[in-house]
């Protein structure tokens, strides 16, 4: 769906959202009876680059600073980090990092960031901004990945049809909502048919503090059968070493 | 095999991940957790008909550097490029998990990464991406908690994908000249874009572009060490105190140096055109001289920074 | 993918009391090793975990020899293979078994 039908069924009574450079967009979103929201994203399957990761970063240092105690929505549809040479050199790595601690940091600051996936994310970027949120909500055909099957078959040296196969068996390595949703990645799938109500719904929800719930999900789903109990095991022998 | 006393003494690039912290911590002082014995496996990859390591190619657990108690975390970089698995990423997650609940009780005062990979393990994918952004999202409530996270990147496979993005999560970081620190690795964005883009294997040209001497040059890394285990213990021990907070001051500080970085240099290409606009004596003879010479060389004077 | 044991019964009791020892990694060409001194003192166990399917009767031999030019009695050796050649599991062995003995 484009962005502005996902705006339109966000907030039926209005928004303020506007695009910005290299794919970014930011503003406000209204919530009836709930105030304002506000917006961030990056659209159009726009690669986030060091460029736009810098201009949504100064967005949400913008939020933390106003000491606003509401959401920070971040909409995704995006591609993967931008693959650039230049991008590199000027340390990629940092942009994606800063503007994937500045999430963490607007969380701990009591901002409820939501993120809503409505397009693809995949790899660096998918990290940097869906990943990066407290809860990710997922709209119809919402395609986040760590990296196209096509890529996986050649560095595995395994036929697509043998990955595809494998992948009926196991969420742990497949592009898509499904699978990404049972290992724990995203939290909520929406429907189109009452947008408004599941944002509500989800504020209504956020979460007390900022702890990471997500490898328990990926557990509860049965999507990630080891996560939890090695990250437990770890932590419990750390407690009983001097 | 590696004599205990002699570990400080190796090559840190042809150091196996045992023998680096060894090597990093006081001698004798590592206590492993969930080693090898426990054969914690990873459970995905014999579908794929490949065999695995006892401890998924993640060593982890507590010591002393200097007298002080750190936790510490070793990817083996040549099993399976270092890369994130579910049982790998689980075993990091829980260790800085442990830092954080563990930093007041039991005085820990840094965890050390010592970081050594490709990114993501293609064949545990989601696992491994999640992993990713679990570990990075246990390192802030590390720092927040006062204990240091800090970076050691020198090994065969670098810090790539996720593992270049959680690197510019530590608080401080160390690199050598093997050192590369990256996200789309050289041949990713040459299959993607083409080798006008990037000519993969043109070995000056991914230095010039992910290595440690231009990271450390511009501020993407905090010290550039010689290759050695004892370099790499020294430069942790004396960056430790170095550690800045995890708070709004130092992210907007971060934000101010990166737009700064992307204003100067914005529209350069290759390392040698930032050396130029930046008033180098010798733009190309960053990437020409010795080792020994390049550690005695100055900065870009923004390198020296603490807005992480 | 084979996982096999070779169970050797009379075995030389390998001296020193180190419990465990790592030796090598699962890379292209190599192999990881994990020894444990967990069996009775004349016994020996090697269990090898291979993609590299059918070469059994080699593994047999180059355990055996090495059983026999060392003393192994009470350790256990188990075996990630990354497609070692046996020049290359025999050195590896040889590296484990002097660990466990107390040679660095």
């Amino acid at each position: 769906m484009t962005l502005d039908e996902v705006l339109a069924g966000l907030f039926p009574t209005g928004h303020a959202v506007q695009s910005g450079p290299y794919g970014t967009i930011c503003g406000t979103g209204r919530i009836e009876g709930a105030g304002d929201c506000d917006v961030i994203g990056i659209v159009d399957g726009t690669p986030l680059s060091i460029d736009g990761a810098l201009v949504l970063a100064g967005h949400v240092l913008d939020v933390v600073a106003k000491g606003g105690k509401g959401t920070l929505m971040v909409l995704v549809d995006t591609s993967s980090q931008n693959m650039a040479r230049r991008d590199e050199l000027l340390g990629l790595n940092e942009f994606l990092a800063h503007l994937s601690k500045c999430f963490a940091l607007a969380a701990t600051e009591g901002v409820f960031t939501l993120g809503v996936l409505y397009g693809h994310a995949m790899a660096g970027a998918f990290i940097s901004t869906a990943l990066s949120t407290q809860v990710l909500a997922a709209l119809p055909g919402a395609f986040p990945s760590v990296m196209d099957l096509p890529s996986i078959s050649r560095v595995t040296k395994l036929p697509i049809e043998t990955l595809t196969e494998l992948a009926k068996t196991t969420p742990i390595f497949a592009p898509g909502l499904d699978p990404l949703y049972a290992t724990g990645a995203v939290t909520e799938k929406w429907d189109m048919a009452n947008l408004q109500s599941q944002l509500k719904g989800a504020i209504a929800r956020r979460p007390a503090g900022t702890a990471d719930g997500r490898d328990v999900i990926g557990l509860e789903r049965k999507g990630r059968l080891q996560a939890r109990a090695i990250a437990q095991k770890v932590i419990a022998e750390a407690a009983a070493h001097a | 095999m590696s004599n205990i006393i002699n570990l400080v003494d190796h090559d840190y690039y042809e150091a196996s991940a045992r023998d680096r912290i060894g090597g990093v911590l006081d001698p004798g002082s590592f206590h492993e957790f969930l080693g090898p014995e426990n054969r914690t496996v990873s459970p995905h990859l014999a579908q794929f008909n490949l065999t695995g390591a006892f401890d998924d190619g993640l060593i982890i657990g507590a010591g002393t550097l200097s007298g002080e108690k750190v936790y510490i975390a070793a990817q083996e970089g040549r099993f399976m490029g270092g890369a994130f698995g579910e049982v790998h990423g689980a075993k990091l997650v829980g260790l800085l998990r442990a830092a954080r609940d563990n930093a007041t009780a039991k005085g820990i005062r840094a965890v050390l990464l010592l970081l050594d990979t490709g990114g993501v393990r293609l064949q545990e994918a989601n696992a491994g991406e999640l992993a990713i952004a679990e570990a990075a999202h246990a390192i802030v409530e590390v720092r927040i908690a006062g204990v240091a996270v800090i970076a050691l990147v020198g090994g065969k496979s670098g810090a790539f994908g996720g593992g270049g993005i959680v690197t510019a999560f530590c608080s401080r970081i160390i690199v050598s000249d093997h050192g590369r620190i990256g996200v789309s690795g050289p041949e990713v964005i040459e299959t993607n874009k083409g080798v006008e883009e990037f000519d993969a294997k043109d070995k000056g040209l991914v230095w010039r572009i992910d290595g440690g001497r231009t990271r450390s040059m511009m501020g993407g890394a905090d010290v550039f060490v010689k290759d050695r285990v004892r370099d790499f213990r020294a430069a942790a021990i004396e960056q430790i105190p170095k550690a800045p907070p995890f708070t709004l001051a130092t992210l907007v500080a971060e934000q101010a140096r990166l737009a700064a970085r992307l204003q100067a240099y914005g529209d350069c290409r290759d390392a040698p055109e930032i050396w130029q606009k930046a008033g180098v004596a010798d733009p190309s003879g960053i990437a020409d001289v010795s080792e020994e010479a390049f550690a005695t060389m100055p900065r870009l004077k923004e390198a020296a920074h603490d807005a992480r | 993918m084979e996982q096999f044991q070779i169970h050797v019964a009379s075995a030389r009791p390998a001296p020193g009391d180190r419990r465990q020892a790592t030796v090598g990694v699962n890379a292209s060409g190599n192999i990881e090793i994990l020894v444990e001194r967990v069996l009775p003192e004349t016994e020996c166990l090697v269990e090898v975990t291979t993609a590299v399917t059918g070469y059994r009767t080699l593994w047999q031999a180059v355990i055996e020899d090495f059983c026999d030019r060392c003393p192994t009695g009470g350790l256990r050796f188990a075996i990630n293979d990354g497609g070692a050649r046996p020049d290359i599991v025999h050195l590896r062995l040889m590296q484990g078994a002097r660990l466990m003995g107390g040679e660095p």
